[in-house]
């Protein structure tokens, strides 16, 4: 707690050395039990089912309290629970069908109010990064994936590796903006495989 | 540290030439953008302004059980008084102990003024195929009374301090199945999901003056117009979150915090968008 406070103390310090009024209008930060407090007066009666999508888990909590910036402390501590939860399939092959995962990095529905519960769902990789060379449409809040494994020399251990960070992001970097996919049980142990093949696969326009 | 690891994983190797490319792609599609915005965005076309004419007769309208119209409601600058008022909204009513938007401020003029049965407002809130908002039409009305009048909300009032630091903190708020906050999208500079722009809304500055300059508007890809109710109705659609109830404290909340990073920004509504 001392530590979130911090940036508004260097304010409050800085504006008292300039002598500006500003201070006494700088508002300290609000405590999460009061933001807890209007979370649940902005959704007092949510869809049956829905409230977990409300509630927080510890790692969702402590990315929001430090504003995604957790301390190196913290850090390492989010760092290793979230390593822990990454889940490999069974056969341990990482490597499904890129054609499927075309379809999961293009798809960007799925689990919103507005989504019927068996319409398509996708990860909707394009909305933040650059992948196939054809595919102009795509977002820049993620760093681009072109030639994402041909550039790894397509090794089994960097396939491992794009399966545990998309299976759960903050695994490799804790508040990542990246969601948890397999973790947070969005994507199918099957999608999960494909999207990794889309990015792996030297067939797929990824490597082209 | 987060940036290296982040790099590591990547291990982005971009060729010079490459990065050129991909840059002029970029600008190339910028530009198109551009030239589209500027398009639609003609305020003799722009079908909101009827939304402007319907607001200015609700808001002249004599019903509920008073069967008084909302001409003597107060929205912050003295009863009736419209012009400027949306400028500083979200604010501190001293008569309702609360800090309110526009639409909670409308609602409870409604209630307390005229004494409306707000049930049936509220369940058209949003507009559609044959359904009209009263809530977007007066928003439309009170909102161009300041169209051309800069933000200058107050952070004077414990209560709106209060309510800014909850905003600031629901901002950053994380949940549900895909991690999201507002800030996932909308606190990094010279961001685009897919094609779209992402104004960085986490500090003061042109981005957030911009993006609330600019709302109410018609949304061509909807046909209606739209207020910032409905914005972040939309935002927390994206973000999987469960649908958030119309003129909660919460929105206020947010509101708030985004009006006061658009603090000196332009008011120019209702704009035309995508």
């Amino acid at each position: 707690m001392t530590m979130l406070l911090k940036p508004f103390s260097a304010l409050f310090a800085f504006a008292t050395l300039m002598g500006a009024p500003v201070a006494a209008q700088q508002p300290t930060r609000a405590s999460a039990d009061l933001v807890e407090v209007y979370v649940k007066g902005t959704w007092k009666a949510p869809a049956e089912g829905w409230q977990a999508r409300i509630d927080q888990d510890e790692t969702q909590r402590a990315c929001s309290l430090s504003r995604n910036q957790p301390t190196n402390a913290e850090f390492d501590k989010l760092l290793a629970r979230e390593k822990a939860t990454v889940v490999f399939p069974a056969d341990g092959v990482v490597l499904g069908k890129w054609q499927d995962g075309e379809k999961v990095a293009q798809i960007g529905t799925g689990g919103q109010f507005s989504d019927s519960a068996t319409g398509p769902r996708g990860g909707n990789c394009y909305a933040c990064h650059q992948m196939a060379r054809a595919e102009l449409s795509y977002g820049t809040l993620g760093p681009s994936l072109q030639e994402y494994g041909k550039i790894r020399k397509f090794s089994p251990a960097d396939a491992k590796a794009a399966y545990a960070k998309i299976y759960n992001a903050q695994s490799v970097l804790p508040c990542s903006n990246m969601p948890r996919f397999g973790h947070n049980k969005f994507l199918s142990e099957q999608q999960l495989k494909d999207v990794t093949a889309y990015l792996f696969d030297p067939e797929s326009p990824v490597n082209k | 540290m987060r940036f290296l690891i982040g790099l590591c994983w990547l291990g982005l190797i971009w060729a010079g030439s490459a990065t050129m490319a991909a840059a002029q792609v970029t600008d190339a599609t910028e530009k198109e953008i551009e030239k589209y915005r500027a398009m639609i965005s003609d305020p003799m076309a722009n079908p909101a302004f009827l939304n402007v004419d319907r607001g200015e007769v609700l808001w002249a309208l004599a019903r509920g059980t008073r069967n008084v119209s909302l001409q003597t409601c107060d929205l912050g600058e003295g009863p009736g008084k419209v012009e400027g008022a949306y400028a500083r909204l979200p604010r501190y009513f001293k008569d309702a102990d609360r800090v309110m938007d526009l639409e909670q401020r409308l609602l409870w003029c409604m209630e307390t003024v005229q004494g409306l049965d707000t049930k049936d407002i509220i369940k058209r809130r949003f507009s559609g195929p044959g359904v009209v908002s009263d809530m977007e039409d007066l928003v439309a009305f009170v909102a161009q009374k300041s169209s051309g009048a800069k933000f200058a909300v107050s952070l004077a009032h414990p209560k709106e301090q209060e309510v800014y630091a909850v905003g600031e903190a629901m901002f950053f708020r994380r949940s549900a199945v895909m991690d999201f906050s507002c800030a996932t999208c909308h606190s990094e500079d010279g961001k685009r999901i897919r094609l779209q722009g992402l104004p960085n809304l986490s500090k003061p500055g042109k981005p957030a003056q911009e993006t609330m300059g600019s709302w109410p508007t018609y949304r061509v890809s909807q046909s209606q117009m739209r207020t910032m109710q409905h914005r972040l109705w939309d935002c927390y659609r994206q973000m999987r979150m469960p649908v958030p109830d119309y003129a909660s404290d919460g929105l206020t909340a947010l509101t708030l915090y985004l009006t006061k990073n658009a603090e000196g920004g332009d008011i120019l509504v209702p704009s035309i968008k995508r």
